[in-house]
């Protein structure tokens, strides 16, 4: 019996890991609780912390960060070095001070490349007090547990479905276990049984009963129904299978750098056409360029608290934000291009046969269609996927029930009143303007 | 008893005697199949340890294993710009205006540009002349992705940096204080280059600069320089000409530049009842004489007393001439002509003899013509070849320390090849700045590698008045560096050659701004310091001495004229699978150089041309001699039109270096340019061997059909009624005879047209010259793929444009269909059909007619496709949908204009076809917006719906009506003779509705009731004799 001794041990180490793997992942929930709630201590004395975030984010995050040097230099700790009188003044208009001289406005403007900043006489002092309180907050230590799930994430490509494998694994070990277990049982058993001289008596029964297949095979009407039946459902799922081939509906890739939509066209309500700016021009929406991408993560070189989920955690999306540094040849810490830059290779999702012809400015600026009617709900996905077939069949029932938005283009006035008397509608859907003709996509 | 009876094979069978014979009776096979080698050595096959059941397994399972990988899709990714370039949008084409000046092709051209490639050549519609109507020209741009292309510089054979090319170079030049440095460029025409090369010559005053044409104009610029005084040739208009005679001048060919042909058709449009009437004398059949009203067959020698005749006859008396009754004739009528249209006369000659061309200028003066142009000569031509014989001395006795060679190649195109060669080694250092490893550049020591005109910077002085600016329009493809940036590097140690030129223009094109021109691409400036005015003053001529020389000719013999074809001009083009391809205009032959013909002289030297079973044209190959030099098996064409005693052959083929191997196709026929001279007295002998031709014409005539081409006279067309020269074909309708175009004779139910668009092509037979820009174009805008010769042979050419060619039978083709109407009883009707069937040896007239997929309403194709692959569309285009078909070719079977193409194999990425679309450099050039056809489907013309649906769609994102003029084939926008005019027949106001009104309006084989979209315009004939 050493052998399922042995086994048994393997088992406990399982049970063991998995137990720990649970247990670290409860940790880490309970951890990341504990930080999300901010320190509410006030630098400035009754100044609202709240208050100044969201002057600062409307107000100062386009130049400014608390911790780091962005456009202009890093905020917090600047009560140390500068009065609040001081501050008041070069607040509300900086370049006034620089022009009466001041020794430290001059210093640092010209520190900064002499960029001036904007004037913000709307700002009360009470206003700056609560900007300033609130970059003073002491910096949030780094969560070290979540960016441990953070990195086996990334290696694992989403941490559900590692526990899930884990999972599915244990059982399926433990089931060959017991197999195993019950082969061994049943053959010690049958040993003792010859030791002892006892007689089974299952091999004459075997004998004298009618095994169930070879009745199976003497019933003829039970062949011919299974038959069929087999047949239907091979040409079935075979008709189902082979219609297929070559329509990726759903299909997911992973990409080199981890670009959630949800969070750009979502949460951030960016319109498509932003960043895909030659759907509204040419045949191909075009994948953004990377400078596309500089102009807003220039300034933006970490996610906020909020838009880590569950799955992704504000460590990976910033480690995702520094891929694309890394491909833009964008020095973060100097601020600058170093001219190195390595092109994203994307895995191309939407591939439609070199024989069909698709124009994304006809649908996007003619015809006015939203991109989630061809795209899905771009908005809602973290990782980006086919959403339609993309088959003809798909292309033309659209075309059959759309109706051509005519209105207001000149071009279509005389064709759509001769269209409408011709069919009697007073709308005319893209068929009727000849968009199921072959040739329309095919040349 | 049948079985009696002993059948034998051979006599050594029927006797039995032969033991090998009755060996090979006994065996199976000839020889011994070596099965033994491996079956035979038990010990090794025993050793083996895959069994034949497991070699079974192994293939099972990689088929299985194949079949399984292959249900999964590739994986494409998509890689975009880091930066993208500011007015660049991925998948909208841009368009640039640059000049292409390769030294024997100049015209102003728009670039198309796909995602910063360029990948079409179209013509700049702003310029008034030189607008690229020519099919080299739109050929242009796949020369850019040529695989044979140098890529770097070259020392001695090694690649080099330009650094260290520089540093060699600059030694080169200093060590040759002592000798001459001597530059042997093409034909700039650059102000800059011209600037440059004074810089050049004031820091190495040893320089001399020695100006090359591989086609000789020579004699004209002499001549026009004796007249006028700076080296230029005279400009002509064409368009407002009342009479043009020619003599040996194909001036809608490449004589002196060419690019006249566009206002000769505007000219011969006949307006208001007039039309220009042109009188040719040739002695080869070109594209002049083909389109002339009136030809005269005359070789070179009797052309030369022509041009004396008419000297005589117009200026004043020069010399005597002997001309046969028939010429005299010709020319009589010719000067009456010319005399009637007075200043609006002009005559043209090739003869390459300054006496010829000065008597021609005379002519014109004396007729005080319009047409001519001498004070906005053109400056395209500016090579002094006589002076190369001198040079190859020079160079011989060791007095040349530097040649550099730039644009050119003349150990390929100089008749002397072998001296300059041998010349070249006595020179201590040869520099080619060369596109390509050619002739020269393999021998030279230093070989730059020179961009294509698409990456380059340039300016270029197309006439004294007319400029037109080079911009590149791509990133250089490869380490290349152009002549004028190495020249100027060696000037003032900087490169950037484009600061040079718009210095120049700063400095000589006051007012002018730099963006606009650059823009528009061309510009005119007029100035009298355009040009160098040499201190030779214009001298008086002697017209005698000139015309005794002119007639001295023993015109004895076979009288050879070099021409240059319509598709290949002077070769540099050679490895251009397209041009290759391309049907010359008048044989319908690609791929192939030969001797043209008369059929009485081939009679007479036993040469004979004859169509093989599967229609392909076999002829026989001749060995020309020419003094010491002889040419051997050189395929020999018959010609109709030749003139007799003469023989035609062209120049530009029989590249061997820097071609690929499928190019290397002809004879090189400069080695009988003796003293670049066209004209030289050869002598033909037949020898052995069968030359495969690919011929894509079978049928040289059109036996009198009407329906095909109609053709009328120009006192016909403005006396008569259309019925008498334009008759609509009538059919029976209930026992009446009723018009085929009545919508009562209709075998299917109208469709209907009157909706939103609905296109039309119009081409106009009259004006039409046969060019063949449209061939070109339309391969390029179509990914049309190049074939080969031998698939051509077996009538498998992809052109989807095809420029048939007709010769009459009788004297005009008006003399065909009389003939065919006064046929009467069965023997005279045969052996009439059968004179009509062979073309008329000399007077023969030749038609042109482009034929395309007519986009019939009632399309044949369409009914017989089983799987509905070729559909009919509300906007006139008979839509050919690839993915769809199967292959029948049911369609193709049923089409009465045979414009359907098949294809027979994958042409892309296929080794056997190893054209451009075989490597990824060639297949640069693919129009992204039209798919590649595989193997097994049908193509045809669509009408370039990719480029209608594109206007269309512009108008709709602007929200407004498409004007007439807006649409555009790729064959339309090419063709800058206006012979095709396409449009919306719906829009009221176009002018292609004005051309389906038009009386001289017909449709290819009408009588059927396919009503085509396609329509053509009766030719007319001016043969009005004064």
């Amino acid at each position: 019996m050493r052998k399922v001794t042995l086994n048994q041990g393997i088992l406990k180490y399982f049970l063991l890991s998995i137990l720990i793997v649970s247990l670290s992942s409860t940790y880490a929930q309970e951890s990341e609780a504990e930080e999300s709630a901010e320190s509410t201590e006030a630098a400035i004395p009754g100044a609202d912390p709240a208050e100044g975030k969201d002057l600062f984010n409307s107000l100062c995050a386009a130049c400014h960060k608390p911790y780091k040097d962005g456009v202009g230099p890093a905020l917090h700790g600047v009560t140390d070095h500068r009065d609040m009188e001081w501050l008041y003044k070069w607040i509300a208009n900086s370049q006034d001070l620089i022009a009466s001289g001041d020794p430290e406005a001059v210093e640092i403007y010209n520190e900064w490349n002499k960029v001036s900043m904007n004037a913000f006489p709307q700002l009360s002092e009470e206003d700056i007090d609560n900007i300033i309180s609130y970059v003073e907050q002491p910096k949030p230590e780094p969560k070290k547990k979540t960016a441990d799930t953070a990195t086996a994430s990334a290696d694992g490509g989403g941490s559900s479905g590692v526990s899930n494998e884990v999972i599915i694994g244990a059982l399926a070990f433990i089931l060959l276990m017991l197999a195993v277990i019950l082969y061994l049982v049943n053959k010690t058993l049958r040993k003792f049984a010859a030791a002892n001289g006892v007689e089974l008596d299952i091999d004459k029964n075997k004998e004298a009963r009618k095994p169930i297949w070879v009745a199976f095979a003497e019933n003829q009407f039970l062949i011919l129904v299974t038959v069929g039946v087999m047949l239907i459902v091979v040409t079935w799922f075979g008709y189902g299978a082979l219609m297929n081939i070559g329509i990726d509906k759903g299909y997911e890739p992973i990409q080199p750098i981890h670009y959630s939509h949800r969070i750009h066209a979502g949460d951030n309500q960016i319109e498509c056409k932003y960043c895909h700016s030659s759907a509204r021009t040419s045949k191909q929406s075009g994948i953004p360029s990377l400078n596309a991408c500089m102009n807003c993560h220039q300034q933006i070189g970490e996610v906020a608290e909020e838009t880590a989920t569950e799955e992704y955690s504000k460590e990976f999306y910033d480690e995702e934000i520094l891929k694309l540094y890394d491909a833009a040849g964008w020095d973060p810490s100097s601020q600058s291009y170093t001219g190195e830059t390595k092109p994203v290779k994307w895995v191309r999702i939407h591939n439609l046969p070199d024989f069909a012809y698709f124009n994304h400015s006809q649908h996007v600026s003619v015809g006015q269609i939203d991109c989630q009617t061809c795209h899905g709900p771009v908005e809602e996905m973290e990782i980006m996927y086919q959403d339609a077939p993309l088959t003809m069949g798909w292309c033309i029932e659209c075309h059959r029930e759309t109706n051509v938005k005519m209105e207001g283009n000149e071009y279509y006035e005389k064709i759509h009143e001769e269209l409408a008397k011709k069919y009697g509608v007073e709308k005319v859907t893209a068929a009727q303007m000849g968009a199921i003709e072959c040739g329309k996509c095919h040349y | 008893m049948s079985s009696e009876k002993k059948y034998w094979k051979s006599e050594a069978q029927l006797k039995g005697t032969d033991p090998a014979l009755k060996s090979l009776e006994e065996n199976e096979f000839v020889e011994h199949i070596p099965t033994d080698e491996f079956l035979g050595d038990k010990e090794k096959l025993e050793d083996s340890k895959t069994t034949r059941r497991d070699f079974l397994k192994y293939v099972g399972f990689s088929t299985a294993a194949a079949s399984l990988a292959a249900c999964e899709g590739p994986v494409i990714k998509s890689i975009p710009y880091v930066v993208q370039p500011d007015r660049l949008v991925p998948g909208v084409a841009d368009y640039y205006a640059t000049t292409i000046a390769n030294g024997y092709d100049f015209a102003s051209v728009l670039v198309k540009t796909r995602e910063g490639r360029p990948i079409k050549i179209d013509n700049n519609t702003s310029a008034k002349e030189f607008t690229a109507g020519k099919a080299r020209v739109h050929a242009s741009v796949l020369d850019l992705y040529d695989i044979k292309r140098l890529q770097n510089p070259q020392i001695e054979g090694r690649d080099a940096t330009w650094s260290e090319f520089d540093e060699k170079v600059g030694i080169e030049l200093k060590l040759a204080s002592e000798k001459k440095i001597v530059l042997l460029t093409q034909t700039f025409a650059s102000p800059s280059v011209d600037r440059l090369i004074n810089e050049f010559k004031e820091k190495y005053p040893n320089t001399e600069q020695i100006v090359y044409d591989s086609v000789s104009e020579e004699a004209a610029l002499k001549a026009f320089q004796s007249k006028h005084g700076y080296k230029a040739l005279p400009n002509y208009d064409f368009s407002q000409a009342d009479t043009i005679v020619s003599v040996g001048a194909d001036f809608l060919g490449d004589w002196q530049g060419g690019g006249f042909d566009a206002s000769y058709a505007r000219g011969r449009e006949p307006q208001n009842g007039k039309m220009s009437r042109h009188v040719q004398f040739e002695a080869n059949m070109t594209l002049s004489g083909g389109n002339a009203d009136k030809r005269v067959a005359t070789k070179p020698s009797m052309q030369k007393q022509v041009l004396v005749e008419i000297y005589n006859q117009v200026v004043s008396r020069a010399g005597s001439t002997d001309l046969n009754k028939k010429t005299q004739k010709a020319v009589d009528a010719a000067v009456k002509s010319l005399k009637k249209g007075g200043s609006q006369s002009v005559v043209v000659t090739g003869i390459q003899d300054e006496g010829a061309q000065r008597m021609a200028l005379e002519i014109n003066a004396a007729l005080s013509s319009t047409i001519i142009d001498t004070d906005n000569a053109r400056m395209i031509r500016q090579g002094e070849n006589s002076k190369v014989d001198n040079l190859i001395k020079e160079m011989q006795s060791g007095q040349v320390g530097v040649l550099m060679t730039a644009g050119i190649n003349p150990l390929y195109s100089l008749p002397n090849a072998d001296a300059f060669s041998e010349a070249m080694e006595n020179v201590d250092a040869t520099i080619a700045f060369s596109m390509k490893m050619d002739e020269t550049a393999k021998q030279a020591k230093y070989v730059a590698a020179t961009p294509h005109f698409l990456e380059s910077w340039g300016d270029v002085q197309l006439t004294k008045n007319t400029f037109s600016l080079v911009q590149p329009t791509i990133q250089p493809l490869f380490d290349t560096r152009q002549f004028e940036a190495c020249l100027l590097n060696f000037v003032a140690e900087s490169t950037d050659y484009y600061g040079f030129i718009k210095e120049t223009f700063a400095k000589k094109f006051d007012g002018l701004k730099w963006n606009q021109s650059l823009h528009d691409g061309t510009f005119t400036y007029e100035d009298a310091q355009n040009i160098n005015a040499t201190d030779a003053m214009p001298s008086a001529f002697n017209a005698s001495a000139a015309a005794r020389q002119l007639t001295a000719g023993s015109g004895e013999g076979l009288e050879l004229t070099l021409y240059t074809k319509t598709a290949m001009g002077d070769g540099q083009q050679a490895n251009n699978p397209w041009l290759q391809e391309m049907p010359d205009p008048i044989t319908r032959t690609s791929w192939d150089n030969y001797i043209t013909v008369a059929k009485s002289d081939a009679e007479s030297l036993g040469l004979k041309n004859y169509n093989v079973d599967d229609g392909a044209l076999n002829g026989d190959y001749v060995n020309i001699t020419l003094g010491d030099v002889s040419l051997e098996k050189v395929p020999a064409f018959i010609q109709p039109g030749q003139a007799p005693g003469s023989i035609g052959l062209a120049l530009g083929y029989g590249k061997t270096e820097s071609i690929q191997e499928e190019m290397q196709v002809g004879i090189n026929a400069f080695k009988l340019y003796k003293d670049f001279q066209s004209t030289q007295d050869v002598s033909l002998t037949k020898t052995n061997g069968i030359h495969e031709f690919a011929c894509v014409q079978l049928h040289h005539t059109m036996m009198g059909r009407r329906d095909i081409v109609k053709e009328t006279t120009l006192e016909i067309f403005n006396t008569s009624d259309k019925d008498a020269w334009n008759k609509t074909p009538q059919v029976s309708l209930n026992h009446k005879e009723t018009d085929v175009t009545s919508p009562d004779v209709n075998l299917w139910e109208e469709f209907d047209r009157d909706i939103g668009h609905h296109f039309n092509l119009s081409i106009d037979l009259n004006s039409c010259t046969g060019c063949g820009a449209c061939v070109i174009a339309c391969h390029s805008e179509n990914n049309v793929p190049v074939v080969g010769k031998h698939e051509v042979r077996k009538s498998r050419d992809m052109h989807w444009l095809r420029i048939d060619r007709y010769y009459s039978s009788e004297d005009t083709l008006q003399g065909d269909y009389d003939k065919k109407n006064d046929m009467s009883g069965l023997s005279e009707s045969i052996s009439q059909f059968d004179e009509l069937e062979e073309p008329s040896e000399t007077d023969v007239q030749v038609i042109f007619q482009p034929v395309m997929c007519q986009h019939c309403n009632h399309a044949p194709c369409e009914t017989v496709c089983p799987v509905a692959a070729t559909a009919h569309s509300r906007q006139g285009q008979n839509h050919m949908t690839y993915n769809r078909c199967v292959g029948t070719r049911y369609c193709a079977n049923n089409c009465p204009y045979k414009v359907r193409r098949f294809n027979w194999f994958q042409y892309s990425q296929d080794d056997e076809f190893d054209y451009h679309m075989n490597n990824d450099l060639g297949r640069m050039v693919l129009n992204p917006d039209v798919t590649v056809r595989s193997r097994g489907v049908m193509e045809k013309c669509s009408l370039c719906i990719q480029k209608t649906q594109k206007t269309i769609l512009d108008a709709k994102r602007d929200g407004r009506v498409i004007e007439d003029g807006e649409f555009h084939t790729a064959c339309s926008a090419a063709c800058d003779k206006g012979a095709m005019v396409f449009g919306d027949v719906n829009d009221k106001e176009s002018k292609v509705l004005e051309k389906s009104e038009d009386d001289r309006m017909y449709h290819l084989l009408e009588y059927l009731g396919t009503k085509p979209n396609v329509m053509y315009q009766t030719k007319v004939r001016n043969t009005t004799e004064a």
